[in-house]
């Protein structure tokens, strides 16, 4: 069987797995039996084989797994961001038609060679750092608790830094393929344009309070030039910077303090000052109030979770409990309503998607290829772990979105992005294959 | 290059799977610890989602479930139609105010927690379609008629009537005063809050029938009498001299009447006029620790049994620095004093219902009890209450002379406000002095039946801030509330 025709198969499935999920989110908030989801079902549905059909014409030889997981968990995604909340879960269905928009696009302008881009990396490094920086810009960026990371662009409102971190792996892959012999053999002056446009955008991301963006890209730094070079004493030295950084940051920013104490000890029992008002409070009802509210929600789901549409998310008088839920804290929802079995499974789903990710780069023949694979599947996974570690309590909480399920356009977006050179890589890889 | 990637790889999916065993840990081992933290409000909606069994008491629903949709979820939330009638009882089950009364300590039988094997299974099947768990109903021994009578004879008076059935232990009243709408507690709580009676702090909330600590005054002279007919050392007819006052420690204690000196008497007339002389003396005699030691038989210094919480039952004795303490000596405690009541000894109405009811029911303490029985939302009975004996603290022959004793009070002495036409009522009146004059707390128990025939009701009455003595003030509370219980099982 044909790549394509396997991943046609493999869609079948996914589509069945996510139209259960679309009738249960559907049948559950209406408490009767009821056929409304099916437009819904059908609208998804018909986004993927648009998508199958244009891969199909521009990607043929691709990897057959990745589209249909990715579609698996975005559906998801959709499922839960409706549940928790319906507008948004028609304004996230808009979002992953974009995605897939973009997805087509990007197949259909790079389906020859998507190794022109390597020509323009500078282009990609430097956009990367003006994409960070429009928030910044006086009225362009808008603030959104107390965090700058959006810019308004007529009605929607975007997020670039999510852009940004594919045009950066860009941008790394073509440097390092260029200079990775040079930089193994240690010459400092290689290091420059590099330490330039990374640091940029690292103080960038510091200054604007995004703990979580620069730490993902501090990661997939890290990962690629240890795949580039060989060299794990970069990784080591690069480790040890950032745990300077980390220590001066820790002193400095009180944002930074406040998320460590909460990771270390979310509850008291006594009552310590609250960072939010002053006043003396439990730290379960002040500043951990998010992360012990989402604990209790993940611990509710049990083995099999409560059944979607049953999980509670409001208090008895109807107040929702977890602030954020349908965006950084998307997991914790799922984790109740699908229990241990779905939310392994989920994760299990985002492995998939890593594993394949990594094998495009292990199956592509150039440099460029290589490395452009493994910092985005690299990246998909630390943005993963970042996001949900932190809500899982396993490193302190920075709120970036989980890839294809948390609410929100510009991470839709980017990620089919993501999605695209994958296939991209994976196609040429096959198609030229040596056999 | 190859080499490399397969390390990133292989890091890229440890973090994936360090994510699926942090949410292992999360939803096995941790699971039941945070599900029992306080703090943590999706298992108080999912109480909410239970249908509670229904409270009754005879011919009375005294709480019952109101259904509100929200978000999907049908929610069950309480209502008391019988208002501040049972509040004290009942309690509340409230989502601002968590939970008191049974509704407190019956909460695992209200919510279908408790229950047998079968039923678990059958509970676990109506959870995965979606219909609501329906908790078992608790059927109570409350008479309230004679409930609302007793409130409304307290009316603005701070105080408390209990009254029992000496035979089996069932309580038939528990009335607090002030009492409260355990309706507002949820919403409009401050309307709680404002309620005023005549003390202050009013403390609707405080179930003085069982957490209401008073000095017990001359009603602990049936403690007293009965230690000492218990020891052999003195009979009804045991003479004594009666000076108007008795010398304890030094100090000289006076009669509640010292113009009036009774003179040359014996026990029996001592406790039908409440003689405190006579008691004084016997105090003295016996010693604290062995009137301690009756006391103790009939429930003293332990919370007296009940299906209550625990938190709202308070025992009964010598309290010290405000904590119930037993002296180790003889010579710690002024028995004399102590032997009518005063010294350090405060108890609950509660108690001294016990003791009227125990010295009625030719000395046997029955268990007390408010759960009559337990039933299953099909209707079939899950568990029943049987009377029990909780102790024997006087011998068949003194707890009738005692009795008799309690009866000529009524007929003739302290307690003719009590008296009831047909029917044959024993009882002791108390005017404990808290220090301030005019300010006493006033007290009537009382046991009464048909003649010839055990007693079918044992009563106390406590009432703070009274300026008369408690056969003016109490005896006609318990007398009103004894003839609501009586006369609804029948005149003889």
């Amino acid at each position: 069987m044909s790549a394509r025709n396997r991943e046609l198969a493999t869609l079948l499935l996914a589509g069945i797995i996510a139209s259960t999920a679309f009738a249960s989110a559907w049948i559950s908030g209406l408490a009767a039996i009821d056929y409304g989801w099916l437009p819904w079902a059908a609208v998804f549905g018909a986004m993927v084989i648009v998508a199958h059909a244009v891969a199909r014409w521009t990607v043929p030889d691709a990897d057959p797994t990745l589209l249909p997981l990715v579609a698996l968990i975005s559906a998801i995604g959709l499922v839960f961001v409706y549940r928790i909340n319906p507008d948004d879960g028609r304004r996230q269905l808009v979002w992953i038609a974009v995605g897939f928009t973009v997805f087509c696009l990007a197949l259909v302008w790079l389906r020859y060679d998507y190794r022109v881009l390597e020509r323009y990396k500078y282009v990609f490094g430097v956009s990367a750092i003006v994409l960070l920086m429009l928030p910044s810009v006086p009225g362009l960026g808008q603030e959104v608790n107390g965090v700058k990371l959006w810019v308004d662009v007529g009605p929607l409102r975007f997020q670039p830094g999510e852009i940004a971190k594919i045009f950066l792996v860009i941008f790394l892959a073509g440097y390092l393929r260029d200079k990775r012999e040079a930089l193994a053999r240690g010459r400092l002056k290689d290091f420059g344009p590099l330490l330039v446009i990374w640091g940029a955008a690292m103080l960038v991301l510091v200054q604007t309070s995004d703990l979580g963006s620069a730490l993902l890209n501090f990661g997939i730094f890290l990962a690629m030039v240890y795949a580039a070079t060989a060299r794990f004493s970069f990784v080591l030295a690069g480790l040890v910077l950032f745990a300077g950084g980390a220590a001066v940051l820790y002193d400095s920013l009180s944002r930074v303090q406040q998320r460590v104490t909460v990771w270390l000890q979310p509850w008291t029992d006594e009552k310590v000052v609250c960072s939010i008002n002053g006043r003396l409070e439990y730290r379960q009802n002040c500043d951990s109030y998010q992360l012990v509210k989402s604990l209790y929600s993940i611990a509710n789901g049990g083995y099999g979770g409560t059944g979607i549409g049953r999980g509670t998310f409001e208090t008895v008088d109807g107040t929702p409990l977890i602030p954020y839920l349908q965006t950084d804290f998307v997991y914790s929802a799922i984790a109740q309503e699908l229990g241990l079995i779905g939310a392994a499974a989920v994760l299990l789903l985002f492995l998939a998607v890593v594993a394949r990710g990594m094998r495009v780069a292990l199956i592509a023949h150039d440099g460029f290829s290589k490395l452009l694979a493994t910092g985005l599947a690299f990246g998909f996974a630390l943005q993963t772990f970042i996001i949900v570690g932190g809500v899982l309590r396993l490193v302190p909480l920075t709120g970036i979105t989980l890839p294809f399920v948390s609410y929100g356009g510009s991470s839709v977006v980017s990620n089919f992005l993501l999605l695209a050179l994958l296939l991209l890589v994976s196609h040429r890889a096959v198609r030229t294959a040596p056999s | 290059m190859n080499r490399q990637v397969t390390r990133v790889a292989w890091t890229a999916m440890a973090l994936i799977v360090a994510l699926i065993l942090g949410t292992t840990y999360w939803q096995t081992w941790a699971r039941p610890g945070l599900a029992a933290r306080q703090d943590n409000e999706i298992q108080r909606v999912a109480e909410f989602q239970v249908r509670r069994g229904l409270i009754l008491a005879p011919g009375r629903v005294l709480a019952r479930n109101r259904a509100v949709k929200r978000n999907g979820k049908t929610l069950y939330f309480r209502r008391y139609p019988q208002g501040k009638l049972t509040a004290n009882v009942v309690g509340y089950s409230t989502a601002a105010r968590s939970r008191a009364g049974l509704e407190k300590s019956m909460n695992g039988v209200l919510t279908g927690t408790q229950q047998n094997l079968s039923s678990l299974v059958e509970r676990q099947l109506d959870e995965a379609r979606g219909k609501p768990i329906v908790g078992d109903t608790v059927v109570t021994t409350l008479d309230v008629h004679a409930q609302q009578v007793a409130l409304e004879q307290l009316g603005r008076t701070c105080g408390a009537v209990v009254a029992l059935d000496p035979r089996s232990g069932k309580l038939l009243v528990m009335a607090s005063s002030p009492s409260y709408n355990p309706n507002f507690v949820e919403t409009q709580f401050s309307k709680v809050g404002k309620i005023t009676a005549n003390c202050r702090p009013a403390a609707p909330l405080v179930n003085r029938a069982s957490q209401g600590l008073y000095p017990p005054g001359s009603t602990f002279k049936v403690v007293t009498a009965s230690a000492a007919l218990e020891s052999n050392r003195f009979a009804p007819d045991s003479e004594f001299v009666d000076p108007g006052y008795c010398i304890a420690y030094g100090k000289r204690v006076n009669n509640f009447d010292t113009e009036r000196p009774f003179g040359r008497l014996d026990l029996a007339t001592a406790l039908k006029y409440s003689v405190n002389s006579v008691f004084c003396n016997i105090g003295k005699a016996l010693g604290a620790k062995r009137i301690l030691e009756q006391a103790k038989k009939f429930g003293f210094y332990e919370r007296p049994p009940l299906e209550t919480p625990d938190g709202e039952r308070y025992p009964s004795g010598l309290y010290r620095n405000g904590e119930l303490w037993y002296p180790t000596h003889d010579s710690d405690v002024d028995a004399g004093r102590m032997a009518f009541g005063q010294e350090r000894l405060l108890v609950t109405p509660m108690q001294m219902a016990m003791v009227a009811g125990a010295i009625g029911n030719a000395g046997i303490l029955m268990r007390p009890y408010v759960v009559d029985r337990i039933v299953s939302p099909r209707g079939t009975t899950v568990s029943r209450t049987e009377p029990e004996r909780l102790d024997r603290p006087v011998g068949p022959l003194n707890a009738r002379d005692i009795g008799d004793m309690m009866v000529s009070a009524v007929q003739g002495g302290t307690g003719t406000a009590a008296q009831i036409p047909g029917y044959r009522i024993g009882g002791k009146t108390g005017t404990a002095e808290t220090g301030v004059a005019g300010l006493n707390t006033t007290w009537f128990i009382a046991f009464a039946g048909k003649p010839n025939a055990r007693p079918e009701v044992a009563i106390a009455v406590a009432l703070e801030r009274q300026s008369l003595t408690g056969g003016a003030t109490a005896a006609p509370i318990a007398r009103a509330v004894m003839e609501a219980i009586l006369s609804a099982r029948g005149n003889p």
